[in-house]
């Protein structure tokens, strides 16, 4: 039975199963419980995390699996990572993606790399949830799309969900899988509702999923973009024109088959990413089709993506920042 | 605390023999252009990884810095799977990929040293962790020098042990240099320990370079933790006879200063001389060690010189536990 739930309480719901099912499993980062458990001024339940994907985890599981943590990322996610590396299963909230900036060593010198130093003898099962992305007016330091530089980093994962159903089944697969994940949280799909199934189940990391079918060009997006991706391919319709659109779901892995898959049945290919172009997932999902599918190539590969600048606060400025369905649209008019 | 008992005398004299022995060899074999990276050598301070992990078990965990074979093999990671990784070796301990600066034995519980100044210190926290969750009854130890206290990551993960009271002990191998840098052109306190004040953290501080001075007060820190009392900031005061790095010009310190710690603070000297003078050991029994010490090291040279080199697939191998 599937009900509708905003993504931010789908990724509750795994929290609650992912605790439940296994004990190792614990939960850190700034205001997780957010000053719940203060009995003697009656206050069990508070914040449970700043969009409050983490409330009732402190009631249910206790202040010994739900720690809020100070402010101190490099320190709780460095403490994440030798916890992980010595027998539990932290989920650690990176509050923005944004803060990787103070933050960056435990997850680039260690967690990524430790196993591989240590001649594969280390595990290193930890979950690091962040939110990402643009649209809520939050400015240059609240608003970035970095899950190219966890991408680029050999040893880490990265997921992002673009519906409420794909966030729990791929949080419940981050925080079982035994390498460190960076699970990427759109902040402008949390409340955006969908059909979620009840129960415990998983989303595999690494594989794609089309999420409209078409013939005559193929569309490639993550996270907020797939919105964007079937507002263009709805648009496209009205012509005649049938846009496929792949959801890559998992950065890394990254379902390369299933790219080249849809740019063998369409010949033509438009990647759309809200972050900056360069060095990121829309030119390394170009370089691919270029390096393994030129023969199925009708036209070159276009990227969307927000301009290179930092994103703005000015409502005008964000809304021109971010891929637009219109820009989508005349991009495969070119091509076609 | 109890008196040492005879056998853990000579166990601990064995290890600081082991890792005096195991680091002049690593400066020939350098010199010699059979070593290759960046090789960072823990003679002189012997007496704290040795006088600490005297103390620990296999539930106890330890993580380390660049100066990190002194801890491995106070922690009893075996020394020919070092000498191996050292050399590259499909033999060695980490199969050759990590080398010096990342060596590790996790069935040791030795967390690995690290190329970061300072990183380590909030893994052990985060072992630390594991052992008050899971109540494994185990304590987690984090070695580092005086540079990381100047660290982010240093000042995080204390605050962080000491609101979860967590069963840690944070050792400073004061050896008086962050690379050619004077602790005191970058530090204003004298004595590092008082950091921990900051931290409402019980603090003290040892000679580094007296074993039975370490072994006292790391043995009194870690009785604590283990009794739920919460971590310790214990700063041992050392030295560091070979430099920051083997083929450092030591062109920041007189040779007289280097030539006091080596002729007058030796801690295998002292442990020596007390030991004989107590009558507790004879200085055979000693010399008897140092030869089989010696030996040890030889077949582990031999060993890895002739093991062979990693498969080319290794080169992939291990990135994901599943890719």
């Amino acid at each position: 039975m599937a009900r509708e739930l905003p993504m931010v309480a789908a990724i509750n719901e795994a929290l609650h199963i992912a605790m439940a099912a296994d004990p190792t499993v614990i939960v850190l980062g700034e205001d997780v419980a957010g000053g719940g458990g203060r009995r003697e001024q009656g206050i069990e339940e508070a914040w449970g995390g700043i969009m409050g994907a983490t409330r009732g985890l402190l009631k249910r599981f206790g202040p010994e699996r739900v720690r809020d943590t100070p402010i101190s990322e490099m320190g709780f996610l460095g403490a994440a990572v030798g916890a992980a590396l010595t027998g539990l299963r932290p989920v650690a909230e990176l509050m923005f993606i944004d803060f990787l900036g103070v933050a960056l060593d435990p997850l680039l010198n260690q967690a990524a790399k430790l196993r591989y130093m240590f001649g594969g003898k280390a595990r290193v099962p930890l979950t690091v949830r962040t939110s990402t992305g643009a649209g809520l007016r939050s400015a240059a330091q609240h608003s970035q799309s970095l899950y190219g530089i966890t991408t680029s980093i050999p040893g880490l994962k990265t997921v992002i969900p673009s519906n409420p159903a794909d966030a729990k089944g791929l949080l419940l697969a981050a925080i079982r899988d035994d390498d460190p994940v960076v699970f990427c949280e759109p902040k402008s799909l949390l409340f955006v509702s969908g059909d979620v199934p009840e129960g415990d189940y998983e989303v595999p990391l690494g594989q794609a999923q089309i999420v409209r079918e078409g013939h005559d060009v193929s569309l490639v997006a993550f996270g907020r973009t797939v919105r964007t991706a079937l507002d263009a391919a709805e648009l496209l319709a009205r012509d005649g024109i049938r846009a496929e659109v792949l959801d890559l779901r998992s950065l890394q892995p990254l379902d390369e088959a299933a790219i080249l898959a849809t740019l063998a049945r369409t010949g033509r290919l438009v990647v759309i990413d809200e972050a900056t172009p360069r060095c990121g997932i829309a030119s390394d999902v170009a370089a691919l089709c270029v390096d393994r599918g030129f023969d199925l190539l009708n036209a070159p590969v276009r990227r969307i993506t927000a301009p290179h600048a930092p994103v703005p606060f000015s409502a005008v400025l964000e809304d021109a920042y971010l891929p637009s369905a219109e820009r989508v649209v005349a991009a495969v008019r070119e091509m076609l | 605390m109890r008196p040492l008992a005879t056998d853990e005398l000579l166990d601990a004299y064995r290890k600081m023999r082991t890792i005096r022995a195991f680091e002049e060899r690593l400066q020939e074999l350098v010199m010699a252009g059979a070593l290759s990276g960046f090789l960072h050598l823990y003679t002189g301070e012997e007496a704290v990884a040795v006088g600490v992990c005297q103390h620990l078990g296999p539930r106890d965990m330890v993580a380390s810095t660049h100066r990190g074979h002194g801890h491995c093999i106070a922690k009893g990671v075996d020394v020919g799977g070092m000498m191996a990784e050292l050399f590259g070796r499909r033999t060695g301990i980490c199969k050759g990929k990590g080398g010096s600066m990342h060596i590790a034995d996790l069935d040791r519980g030795m967390l690995g040293a690290n190329g970061i100044v300072g990183a380590g210190i909030p893994l052990a926290v985060g072992a630390a962790l594991t052992a008050q969750i899971r109540r494994t009854g185990g304590v987690a130890v984090a070695f580092f020098g005086d540079g990381a206290t100047n660290q982010g990551q240093f000042h995080e993960a204390l605050n962080l042990a000491a609101i979860w009271a967590l069963p840690c002990l944070f050792v400073i191998e004061n050896n008086l240099y962050g690379e050619a840098t004077p602790v005191e052109f970058v530090t204003p306190v004298r004595d590092l320990a008082a950091r921990a004040a900051a931290y409402g953290m019980r603090s003290d501080i040892a000679d580094g370079m007296d074993f039975f001075d370490v072994h006292a007060r790391a043995g009194e820190a870690i009785a604590q933790a283990r009794a739920g009392k919460g971590p310790t900031l214990l700063e041992c005061k050392t030295y560091r006879y070979s430099g920051h790095y083997v083929g450092d010009p030591l062109t920041y310190r007189t040779p007289a200063e280097a030539e006091f710690w080596r002729t007058q603070r030796d801690p295998l000297r002292r442990f020596e001389e007390r030991v004989v003078a107590d009558g507790l050991v004879d200085a055979a029994t000693l010399r008897r060690i140092d030869r089989e010490v010696a030996t040890l090291l030889e077949q582990a040279v031999a060993a890895a010189a002739s093991a062979p080199h990693p498969d080319p697939e290794d080169l992939v191998r291990d990135v994901y536990v599943r890719g």
